[in-house]
């Protein structure tokens, strides 16, 4: 099993529903896929570094998934382009190291929310 | 005073007219540079950190050369794709003015 993680950003026009919509083909498609995800995030409306397609803003949305297709990642990104919500994507494969740091980052992510 | 007199107080050690004939106690060596991915046990360079790469690229952007940063090859290498990473995602910008 090959371990990705891709992070997609959606145009800040959008809608609470329309977001949860946009996310959840995501996950369909990764599940029809037989994608196994393994981490769901994110991240909010966050102001964006420099202007993409004249937008400032943007929602942030993370998901760690493993596959064994290698396929998939190219119809995955296809996905996104054809996907007008989409306005940046970026997934890259998570060698060992990164692994380690993905869980060690979960833990203090899930430590904060129950101290917060 | 002779001559004498002076070589006679330089050979005590007390020096206080004669000066500079023992070497000067001044610490030229700069600190030592290290790399702290390797000293602080660091794997893996995330993209997703911003705040942290933001010590690797100078005032307008740009990735620091790894004799400024002390970085070794191997991670500088890491450094400079998690930076690219982060400059697709808008995390980072491509160019700035006075981030510092």
């Amino acid at each position: 099993m090959t371990h990705y993680e891709t992070v997609f950003i959606l145009t800040p026009v959008l809608s609470d529903t329309q977001v949860e919509e946009a996310v959840k083909k995501v996950e369909d498609f990764l599940k029809d896929s037989k994608a196994e995800i393994v981490e769901q995030e994110d991240w909010g409306l966050k102001k964006l570094a420099y202007p993409i397609q004249n937008k400032r803003n943007g929602f942030y949305h993370l998901v760690e998934f493993k596959s064994d297709d290698h396929n998939l990642v190219s119809a995955l990104e296809l996905m996104f382009k054809r996907d007008e919500r989409v306005i940046r994507y970026l997934t890259v494969k998570l060698d060992k190291h990164a692994i380690d740091w993905a869980e060690k980052r979960r833990l203090k992510l899930k430590t904060e929310k129950t101290n917060a | 005073m002779a001559i004498d007199d002076l070589a006679k107080k330089a050979a005590e050690g007390s020096g206080s007219e004669i000066r500079y004939l023992s070497q000067l106690d001044i610490d030229t060596q700069s600190l030592k540079k290290f790399c702290r991915f390797r000293k602080y046990g660091i794997k893996y360079v995330d993209y997703k950190d911003p705040k942290f790469l933001m010590q690797f690229i100078n005032e307008q952007g740009k990735i620091l050369p790894r004799r400024y940063t002390g970085t070794s090859l191997k991670y500088q290498r890491k450094v400079a794709t998690a930076i690219k990473r982060a400059r697709h995602l808008a995390l980072m910008p491509y160019i700035g003015d006075q981030l510092k």
